[in-house]
Formats: C-alpha cells, structure tokens, sequence
C-alpha cells in the first residue's frame, strides 16, 4: 500500500451543519461532562454565552455531519479498520453554541510515511464558520494509515 | 458540576497544576454512547470482531473520547470562552477497562493581541503510569 501525494492540497467539498441540542445532550453523556452550560440555555446565557454550547471536542462530532462522511477514506482507498487517530489541535475564536449553521471547509494539507512505508500519516486542516461567515475554530487533524502489507514484507 | 470561575492571572505561575481528574474504567458503554454521540461509526471501538479483524485483542477506545476529558480539565479550570487551543498527539491505545487521570500544568504566560495568554501542558494517563495523550491548551486570563 502506497498513498498517493498527488492528493496533497485536495479540498473537500464545504458543507454546512447545524448546532443541535440533542446532539450536545448525547455528547456530554458519553464523556462525562454535566456543567450547565452544555445543556441549559438559561445556565449557558447567565454564563455569558449565546445559548447552550458545544463543548470544546464537539467541532469532531459536528464534522461528522459531512452528508460526505469517510471522503478522506474513499480519496486514499483505505479501509476504515486500518486508520488511527494520530495527532488533533483546535484553534478556538468564539464559542459554538445551538442553532449556529456551521460551515465547515476541509483539505488535506500533507501526507508522507514513516518506517518505511509501514505507517503513513494524512495531515488535514478545517475551518469553521457561522452563518455570517465569521470565523468559529480551526482544526488540524493527523490520520495514521497502518499499512496492511508491512507486516507481509 | 459548576461552571468554572476563570482564576485571575496574577494569582497563576508557571508549575501550577490544575486539579487533576480521574474518571472511571472505560466501558464498552461509554464507547457506544461515544459512537453515537460524536457521530464517529468507525466499528473498530465497538464491536469485538472486527476490530481482531484487523489485528486488535479487543475494541478500544476513540482518541477523541480521551481528548473530550483534556477539555473537560481545561473548562474545569476556566470557562470554555476563554479557552483559546487545545491540541493533543494520541500517543497510546486507551483499552477498556482502562482508568484514565487528566491532569495539567502551567507551563507558560505570554502576550498576544492584546491577552494574556497561560499555556498548559495537559495529558491523559493509564493506571500503569503509561501517558495515551499529551497534548497542550492555551487559555486567556485577566
């Protein structure tokens, strides 16, 4: 298995979700989270906010709101069972809260592999923004590909 | 659990740690809920037999789960409005079963545009001592 560096600079078609609240609720569930902010909008808005907001990691969940989920899988032709998640950074400019219409821009930005072609890693950068276009977060994102044939060699 | 109350600036120097979390045994549970919650499907954190298919000894848990509990220190310490980055290199697997503490400190204070800016190493570690992400967070104080 080889990744093609061609794909290096590859933009992924925008797309645009929408900050939900039950999506927030089920979220803080699952990691433990139960400060008010996150769940009650008069909490969230005596706290200074816009209403009930996403917690930090929440801008991972809402890019799996892209109706073209696993592109970066199809575009390398790698199976989802071979991929880890190698590095995550996010730049926060103001908080995401519920009812936001987030559009979120995607590109693969680097991809090069370490062990001699044993583990291949995918860089990916995103850009978040709200519905009048202002700027919400960045993301940079490493994908590691575990190389089927390696163990072979 | 309250919403933070920022610390003031002046009161914050370098080699502070935060209060450090400890969070019970992953479950097979907190991954489902996770899968569902975060919208990734990716089957190797949920279900046993294809995650040996693909050379694992059992399901384990998604890297963001874990980066989730960073976030959670962070905004324990200051409200999520001042939170500025949080980045993290996923360094181990995080298998069930396995008790995660989170935990922090200052390791820096700087200017930018304007704001006073704290840096903060964070990490998650394994009840063998074994960090499975180091990661930073950068918050802005007065």
């Amino acid at each position: 298995m080889e990744l093609d560096k061609k794909l290096i600079g590859h933009e992924f078609k925008p797309f645009t979700a929408t900050v939900e609240a039950g999506k927030i609720k089920l979220f803080c569930k699952a990691i433990g989270e139960e400060a008010p902010i996150y769940a009650d909008e008069e909490a969230a808005k005596a706290a200074g906010y816009r209403g009930i907001t996403a917690p930090l990691t929440f801008l991972r969940a809402l890019q799996a709101d892209d109706p073209n989920k696993g592109g970066l899988l199809r575009l390398l032709n790698v199976d989802i069972g071979l991929i880890l998640h190698g590095e995550q950074h996010f730049e926060y400019y103001a908080p995401v809260v519920v009812g936001d219409v987030v559009t979120c821009q995607e590109k693969v930005v680097d991809i090069y592999d370490k062990k001699g072609g044993a583990l291949w890693f995918v860089v990916q950068e995103m850009e978040m923004k709200d519905q009048t276009g202002k700027l919400l977060a960045k993301g940079r994102g490493v994908t590691v590909v575990r190389n089927p044939d390696a163990a072979k060699k | 659990m309250a919403t933070a109350t920022a610390p003031k600036i002046a009161d914050v120097k370098v080699g502070d740690e935060l209060k450090p979390l400890v969070l019970p045994p992953i479950s097979r549970h907190q991954l489902a809920l996770y899968c569902g919650g975060s919208g990734d499907h990716n089957p190797i954190h949920v279900d046993i037999d294809f995650a040996k298919k693909f050379g694992f000894k059992d399901v384990f848990a998604h890297g963001m789960l874990s980066m989730a509990f960073l976030g959670r220190l962070v905004t324990s310490w200051v409200p999520q409005k001042q939170v500025r980055a949080l980045g993290t290199r996923f360094t181990s697997i995080t298998w069930v079963g396995d008790v995660i503490t989170v935990s922090g400190k200052v390791t820096g204070k700087r200017e930018k545009d304007g704001e006073t800016l704290v840096d903060l190493e964070v990490k998650c570690t394994n009840q063998n001592g074994q960090d499975t992400l180091q990661g930073t967070a950068t918050v802005a104080l007065n």
